[in-house]
């Protein structure tokens, strides 16, 4: 019930195709992010959304620029099964309630991205833009307490001193809000190496594990992962072809 | 892959997963109708109820346009999703709601025992009885859920799932069959499922 989770940060002509492939290769769902969105001030161009829903036969969930009911209902009738909040649920905590009343807490993720800061998490907006990154003086603990009685279904978690830097993911962080976090977990920033996944699983019981670049830059092959993962007796959908 | 499916009508009841399902079928080559006539419903070789969202909403919404009456009045194949499969059922905890008792079994909701509800995220099938939609499928074989409440086992049950207890994962009596899996975001075991649906024979009409 374990899941491999993926993200990109390509343009659209790209992402279908690699969508594609890694639906091909058994990734158990994909998110996409337009990191952008927020700091711009600007949603998310749908036209692709629907184009990936009629390619894709695993979940999926967009996130970035998703400020109102009205754009959620627009991403999840192009056929997204969630759709994911972070910077927009932090200036308007509202949005949580309202989405998971209107659409149900299943297709309701929030995004945070969170790092030390004078000796606790805390949760820090823009962060698809340097320039713009700042921390909201949020404890990122109580935050996840919170979202979750608004009616958040899931939360990713990226810890961000971890992400891109492939030393494994942040286990003493996903840890903490593992203990306070009763609904699906997802490990996000610092997979590096199959034992990076191995280790969030088994150490944080994360639900699933979100990786980019090293799906993206062909460090690691999906299919390997999957199997690696089962010889370590992680529960987890086997990869396509291989026997059940 | 081809088939001589007839036509498919695939009841919008405003759930948010028709898109999804619209799309499956596409990939099979099935270019199923969106509908919620009465007439147009009937007439299908093949209907679909699929759903997501509340048991209570959906019931209501099936009273308003009368389909409550028209589905188990249908003979040819019909295929609930999700909440669609929960539909046909006789009736549902979330919302105290009788449904539509087509098939054997109550939805309640999932012991809490520690594991996060909703049930969300892919999951192994145990194949209890050899049924024509379960073709080619094998035991073990992983499917997709998102749902909070669930279906005991029954003598209707095809296949199960275990989440903190063992559940209905695909039932069927008659013409009336259900997934509470998502068929349409399953990979190749939902394609396969959905395949052998529109394969099923359609009876003496």
């Amino acid at each position: 019930m374990k899941g491999v989770q993926f993200r990109d940060h390509e343009v659209v002509g790209d992402i279908l195709d690699l969508a594609a492939r890694y639906a091909a290769e058994g990734a158990d769902e994909l998110v996409f992010y337009d990191i952008t969105a927020s700091p711009e001030g600007r949603g998310v161009d749908r036209s692709w959304i629907a184009r990936i829903g009629r390619l894709l036969d695993i979940p999926f969930c967009v996130a970035g620029g998703i400020r109102s009911v009205a754009e959620a209902e627009a991403v999840l009738a192009a056929g997204a099964e969630k759709i994911s909040v972070n910077s927009p649920a932090i200036a308007n905590p509202g949005l949580v309630d309202e989405l998971a009343r209107r659409f149900g807490s299943q297709c309701v993720v929030v995004g945070i991205d969170s790092q030390t800061r004078d000796g606790r998490y805390e949760v820090y907006q823009f962060t698809g833009d340097p320039t713009k990154t700042r921390s909201t003086a949020r404890s990122t603990l109580d935050w996840v307490r919170e979202v979750q009685e608004r009616g958040a279904g899931e939360i990713v978690l990226n810890c961000m001193a971890s992400d891109g830097v492939r030393r494994g993911y942040d286990i003493p962080q996903l840890q903490a809000v593992r203990a306070v976090c009763g609904v699906p977990l997802i490990a996000s920033g610092g997979a590096g190496a199959p034992e990076h996944f191995a280790a969030v699983f088994r150490e944080a019981n994360v639900d699933g594990a979100l990786a980019a670049s090293v799906f993206h830059k062909g460090l690691i092959r999906i299919p390997d992962l999957k199997r690696q993962l089962l010889a370590d007796g992680i529960a987890i959908r086997p990869p396509e072809g291989d026997a059940a | 892959m081809s088939f001589s499916a007839g036509t498919v009508a695939l009841i919008d009841n405003g759930g948010a997963n028709v898109a999804s399902v619209v799309h499956a079928l596409e990939r099979l080559g099935v270019n199923a109708e969106r509908t919620a006539s009465p007439e147009r419903i009937a007439a299908a070789d093949r209907v679909i109820l699929p759903g997501v969202g509340a048991a209570a909403d959906a019931m209501a919404r099936l009273q308003a346009s009368g389909l409550d009456r028209l589905i188990p009045a249908l003979t040819q194949p019909v295929l609930g999703i999700c909440l669609g499969m929960q539909l046909l059922f006789a009736g549902s905890d979330e919302g105290n709601v009788a449904c539509l008792a087509l098939l054997h079994g109550q939805a309640t909701r999932f012991p809490t025992g520690g594991l996060p509800v909703p049930h969300m995220g892919w999951n192994e099938l145990r194949l209890r009885q050899p049924h024509a939609l379960l073709a080619g499928l094998k035991d073990g074989d992983y499917a997709y859920f998102v749902h909070s409440y669930a279906l005991p086992v029954s003598a209707d049950t095809l296949a199960t799932a275990d989440y903190g207890g063992e559940f209905t994962a695909v039932a069927a009596r008659g013409n009336f069959h259900g997934a509470q899996f998502h068929p349409e975001r399953s990979a190749r075991v939902g394609s396969l499922l959905l395949a052998n649906f529109l394969r099923l024979p359609t009876g003496s009409r």
